[in-house]
């Protein structure tokens, strides 16, 4: 039982009924540590009698599974159908140059994690992305760079 | 026996929480409302929502501040309305803190700011019931405020499935009552499982999630069903890029989903609902889990439920993000904890659905739309739509179009004058292109065939498809060959990779589409992509991969002229395709501000202060910044 610590981290709101809740826990996981950690995921599987093999083929078909860290803001900039036919590629980019990335993904320094979204559903209000929580509308790019701003100062005064 | 306070088992409880409801929704003392959905939350509706109740307290009136759904009027959030008894209720649009506190210190002095009222509502609906919520008793006016019926955006809409979106406080449990929860009853109470059936055949309800499949024999199926126990699930992974209309149904009325699910369940002998969510929708997650609370602790949910034998419960399983969950076979695999990949059918799930049980699978909205089924009768249902596409369907009008919003029409009104009259038109300075139907199954629908009517039929003849209610208007600034490897950049993500088919062939359909798009393309590409296309829709087992060619197809079909400027001429006549573009100053119009090279985060853009400035196309990544900020609009796109 030298696994429990690891789980006992995680509120389990619900009780193991089998393999439906394997989804939900990992859910719960991803949520606490923003990703899912390779000694919990073994946890699980010895836990739960899961081959980890099942829970890493579920972990990488979901897309609101990450199996690597995560950083500290979750930018997701939505490329629904609205949102791209009003430049929403244009704002992901400038987000890309401004944070000095190739690609989508996290911060060397975990600040931010950049992903693309398909859609966030307030098309009207298109092009959005949601930092953590909160959403933005009615996006040009000349308001990214204040926004990343605001969330880097967050990270600072946290660190 | 005396029920537990707050339990809903009778009728008598049913009409005292009800008038409690009536109360609320038109109270004795002024109410001002605040959409509260997640469109109207990204514009900023809390910092408003706090703004007015500061300026109340500090002000010391007795008004009451609630919080409302959507009334779909997108373009214009947030929203506030404010609600004097008995005069109409006044809607107010693009509010913000400082304007919202404005508005409340004028309402004792009775200062209706009519300068921001964007609407008058004397009195609304309820399909249910049949009665009308009345504001006012008088079609008073508003120093000249249009009403809602002399506005285009609703003048052509009948909300029976939103019917109380933006009308109640989707947290109340007693305003909804006050507006449902009747049909539960009647179809407890007065009605055999067999009477829900035929009213349903009646009303001529197709399934709302796209696929437009008979909601009374699905259901009629399930019922013969000998095996147990049966499910109902709730299919709210509205997945489709551009669609909104689940997500606002579940936030701002969430128990109309219940009442019709709870329905289904006493219809199909089913003791067990699930309402599958997507997680990106944390809003409609809160708001559903909150109304299953309330409905437990109402005893509409649980055992004996009006005092009947009947018992049901229902859950919530959120979606982990996978578009292909969708469809019923995956979504159901999803739910059982596996990876969402679709299965052949039959069987189908009304057969061996969930656990291999039988199972009734409907959309959110077919779901909202039993209650007043239920309540008016089949046939009530049936006069509106045409003949083989009954009743209302709600849509997300989006995209180019002046009026973006959540809109719901009686079938068979046509596309004109969704996209004319609803959504106002296209922008100034531009023409319409296209309108984009049913989401990445669905396709693109010129401005020739823009009289088609809105029915499943119609709609598949066209090439596109109803879908579950995206509709995504495209003006001139569109270019389809874009669009077209937008959608299959969004399928072959999405593919589970079962099929071969589906798993390949969207891929090099997609590396076709791209290399057209970079001026790469060889005159046979086109053929290569129909051919392509014929084969993933042929050779694939789901709804996915059977449709993920129609994007390129009706693109085709009604834009080849595009198709062949990109191959033959090395041009993209939208001027969006990136390779084939090139960004220039027109010195004329050059003012020599500066601000583009400000933005231009390439330093491509050179010249001196107050002379015309050129852009250097060797480093310019034509991003676009300083199309953004140029005021005198002197940067041309080649």
């Amino acid at each position: 039982m030298g696994d429990m610590p690891i789980l006992a981290g995680i509120p389990a709101r619900n009780k193991w009924e089998g393999r439906e809740s394997l989804i939900p826990l990992l859910q719960e996981v991803q949520s606490q540590f923003h990703y899912l950690p390779e000694d919990v995921l073994r946890a699980i599987s010895r836990r739960f009698q899961v081959p980890l093999r099942d829970i890493v083929h579920v972990a990488t078909f979901y897309n609101c599974f990450s199996l690597e860290p995560r950083g500290h803001h979750q930018v997701k900039v939505c490329l629904g159908t609205a949102c791209h036919v009003r430049g929403a590629q244009r704002i992901l980019d400038r987000i890309l140059r401004e944070l000095g990335m190739a690609a989508c993904g996290t911060t060397r320094d975990y600040a931010f994690t950049v992903e693309p979204v398909r859609c966030l559903g307030c098309c009207a209000l298109a092009p959005i992305m949601r930092v953590d929580q909160r959403t933005y509308g009615h996006l040009q790019q000349s308001k990214v760079p204040k926004v990343l701003q605001h969330y880097r100062s967050l990270v600072e005064v946290a660190a | 026996m005396s029920a537990a306070p707050g339990r809903i088992a009778t009728l008598s409880h049913l009409r005292q929480a009800a008038s409690r409801g009536r109360k609320r929704l038109l109270p004795s003392q002024p109410k001002i409302l605040v959409g509260l959905g997640s469109c109207g939350l990204a514009t900023g509706a809390e910092e408003v929502f706090q703004a007015i109740s500061e300026e109340m307290t500090d002000l010391k009136l007795p008004y009451k501040v609630a919080a409302t759904g959507c009334i779909g009027w997108c373009c214009q959030e947030p929203l506030v309305d404010v609600q004097f008894p008995g005069t109409p209720r006044v809607t107010y649009g693009r509010m913000d803190p400082h304007k919202a506190r404005d508005l409340v210190r004028g309402l004792p002095g009775g200062d209706l700011k009519s300068k921001w009222a964007v609407g008058v509502l004397t009195g609304y609906e309820n399909p249910v019931t049949g009665t009308r919520l009345r504001y006012s008793k008088h079609s008073a006016r508003v120093d000249g405020v249009r009403r809602y019926e002399e506005i285009p955006l609703f003048q052509h809409q009948v909300r029976w499935a939103a019917r109380n979106c933006g009308v109640i406080d989707p947290t109340s449990l007693d305003e909804y009552i006050a507006r449902g929860y009747l049909a539960l009853y009647k179809a407890l109470t007065a009605m055999q499982p067999r009477e829900v059936i035929a009213e349903l055949d009646h009303s001529g309800l197709r399934g709302r999630g796209g696929a437009g499949f008979p909601t009374g024999k699905k259901w009629e199926m399930v019922a013969q069903q000998k095996a147990t126990p049966k499910y109902v699930i709730c299919n709210a992974d509205e997945g489709d890029p551009g669609a909104y209309m689940n997500r606002t149904l579940l936030e701002s009325d969430p128990h109309s989903v219940l009442e019709g699910m709870i329905i289904g369940g006493y219809t199909m002998g089913a003791a067990e609902g699930i309402v599958y969510v997507r997680e990106e929708y944390p809003l409609a997650v809160t708001r559903i889990e909150g109304a299953l609370a309330q409905a437990e602790n109402a005893g509409l949910l649980g055992e004996k439920i009006f005092g009947t034998s009947f018992g049901f419960r229902i859950r919530v399983v959120k979606g982990a993000g996978a578009f292909v969950c969708g469809e019923e076979t995956a979504l159901i695999a999803s739910v059982e904890g596996r990876v969402g990949e679709p299965r052949q059918r039959p069987p189908f799930p009304a057969e061996r659905g969930l656990w291999g049980k039988p199972t009734c699978i409907n959309n959110v909205e077919t779901w909202a739309d039993i209650p007043p089924i239920i309540m008016r009768g089949g046939d009530w249902y049936a006069q509106v739509g045409t003949k083989s596409s009954k009743g209302t369907k709600t849509f997300c009008l989006v995209g180019a179009v002046r009026n973006p919003a959540l809109i719901e029409v009686p079938l068979g009104v046509s596309l004109r004058t969704i996209v004319e009259d609803i959504g106002g038109g296209i922008p100034e300075g531009r023409s319409f292109k296209a309108i984009q139907t049913g989401g990445p199954s669905g396709g693109c629908i010129p401005e020739s065939l823009l009289d088609l009517t809105v029915d499943y039929e119609s709609l598949n003849q066209a090439g596109a498809i109803m879908g579950s209610g995206g509709m995504i208007v495209m003006d001139d600034s569109s270019c389809m060959v874009d669009i077209a490897k937008y959608y299959l950049g969004f399928l072959a993500d999405e593919s589970c990779g079962k099929c071969f088919s589906c798993r390949e062939g969207l891929k090099r359909m997609l590396e076709i589409v791209t290399r057209i798009t970079e001026g790469q393309g060889r005159e046979d590409d086109i053929a290569l992509l129909e051919d392509l296309g014929w084969m993933v829709r042929e050779a694939s087992l789901c709804g996915l991969g059977r449709t993920a060619p129609n994007p390129v197809l009706s693109t085709l079909r009604y834009f080849r002229d595009e198709y062949l400027a990109h191959v033959r001429d090395k041009r993209c006549p939208a001027k969006v395709c990136r390779q084939l573009i090139a960004y220039e100053i027109d010195p004329t119009l050059c003012n020599g501000c500066g601000a583009c090279v400000r933005v231009c985060t390439s330093e491509a853009i050179l010249g001196e202060k107050k002379e015309p400035h050129v852009i250097d196309n060797g480093r310019c990544i034509k991003c676009g910044a300083c199309l953004e900020v140029c005021q005198p609009k002197a940067i041309l796109v080649e």
